[in-house]
């Protein structure tokens, strides 16, 4: 059966639900399209934490806006959602790395964002179980952890409510005006998006998305082990290396009591399977900085792929090869905290309407420089 | 009659045979081992070490698998209802 619609999104991962979910709530007729479950891919295996970041403006513009509709509807999602403000740790290991919480924290408060600096004795008591002689921290209370799985459902059931179609089916082919699936089906559209995340690539040749790999880990619950997502500043040095695998410490507290350990970057890594050499790094790096983990009994540890770009900023807007073809990709390690963002620029593009921040760094047609940060 | 042994469920005193195991204890003082995540309560499932619903604290250490575990004089047993995770 072939059918027609204003939009049809390939991938149903958080950004794909959540721009079904912001054009089919502008009017428009919706299908989305998903190979597996919605939110079963890279947004199942990340983490959740909705965090403001700054390594260039366009990056902080985005993680803002972003996390503001976070809160704006944060008061409407049902529990499984688990969006919970826990707030981030910058965690400082040294003096340099406070000189730096202090830069953060000036250029947050000049943009309106509350941050506040812990010093040693603040942190230890912000949380006991990170290690002794670590130099302070800064603390970033606006940000929040969700569980991305059920908050691309409850996007999903928004774009249903409004009309949205969920097609389930692999895309073979993506081109402007028509999206077809696998088993032959065509579905005609006036706008084509693609969604597709690490393997956006495939679908429309010569995007710029490169799949880094990353590992996680989930422990048995031990509540109130950790109360804050933790982050190492070293963070900022190392995992964003855009040539070599990094691990950095990055521990997140689930409603559950469970802890989520992360993250490692690899690229040129393709295997779903666990690298344990690049694990064991991962859970050293975490045991530097939270010596209480070593004994911890952990349930499961899993891979991901994030869709990077070159200059480490998201793709939104029309594939300039091809009009009628959108972008919403590329989100690397921050998809579940910009998806609606993401979502509300593609929509704006889409009915011509202004966006509420600038959308020129975002756009597939700019031109990219390898950022080395 | 084999030997019995005295030890602590959720602070009080209960006597098992030599040779129980945890889960034994916790069942004859007529506990289950824990809550689960939507506040069911969990106990012995699969008996083998296997399934790890019947987790306990024992002496501290949480997430013990009681019936994997034999009863030692004095230990300490700590199950869901009194604040094991």
């Amino acid at each position: 059966m072939n059918r027609t619609f204003d939009v049809a999104i390939a991938g149903g991962g958080i950004v794909g639900a959540a721009c079904a979910a912001e054009c089919a709530r502008a009017g428009m007729s919706v299908a989305l399209v998903e190979r597996e479950l919605v939110g079963s891919g890279a947004t199942a295996a990340g983490m959740g934490h909705i965090v403001v970041m700054d390594d260039s403006a366009a990056q902080f513009a985005l993680t803002r806006f972003s996390q503001r509709l976070w809160h704006e509807m944060s008061a409407e999602f049902p529990s499984e959602v688990e969006f919970e403000p826990t707030g981030t740790i910058w965690v400082a290991a040294d003096d340099d790395e406070m000189a730096e919480v202090r830069r953060k924290h000036e250029y947050y408060a000049a943009r309106g964002v509350r941050t506040e600096i812990l010093d040693q004795h603040s942190l230890r008591e912000a949380e006991p179980n990170l290690r002794l002689g670590l130099a302070g921290g800064l603390l970033a209370p606006e940000d929040a952890v969700v569980y991305p799985p059920c908050a691309a459902l409850y996007f999903w059931k928004r774009a249903r409510d409004a009309g949205a179609t969920l097609i389930s089916g692999t895309v073979a082919k993506l081109e402007a005006g028509n999206l077809q699936l696998a088993e032959g089906t065509v579905i005609a559209a006036g706008v084509t998006v693609n969604a597709a995340g690490a393997w956006a690539s495939e679908l429309t040749a010569g995007v710029k998305i490169r799949k880094r790999k990353g590992h996680l880990l989930i422990t048995d619950r031990y509540p109130e082990f950790v109360r804050h997502q933790l982050v190492e500043l070293g963070y900022l040095k190392s995992a964003h290396s855009v040539t070599s695998d990094s691990v950095a410490f990055n521990v997140q507290p689930r409603r559950t009591g469970q802890l989520l350990i992360g993250s490692s970057r690899q690229y040129d890594n393709e295997s779903k399977n666990i690298d344990h050499d690049i694990l064991q790094r991962m859970l050293e790096r975490a045991c530097a900085f939270m010596p209480g983990i070593g004994p911890l009994s952990s349930i499961r540890a899993w891979t991901g792929f994030r869709a990077a770009t070159p200059d480490k900023l998201p793709l939104i807007g029309p594939w300039p090869e091809s009009p009628g073809l959108f972008l919403a990709t590329g989100h690397e390690g921050l998809g579940i905290t910009t998806s609606l963002a993401t979502a509300r620029l593609l929509v704006d593009q889409i009915a011509g309407r202004p966006s509420e921040i600038a959308i020129q760094p975002y756009l597939p047609s700019r031109s990219f420089t390898e950022s080395h940060v | 009659m084999s030997e019995e042994i005295s030890i602590q469920v959720n602070g009080r005193a209960i006597m098992v045979p030599a040779g129980a195991t945890v889960a034994v204890a916790v069942t004859m003082a007529g506990d289950v081992c824990r809550t689960s995540v939507s506040g069911e309560a969990r106990g012995v499932l699969c008996g083998m070490g296997i399934c790890f619903e019947c987790r306990v604290m024992i002496n501290g250490h949480t997430h013990c698998r009681s019936c994997q575990i034999l009863c030692a004089p004095g230990m300490e047993v700590v199950t869901g209802k009194s604040g094991a995770p």
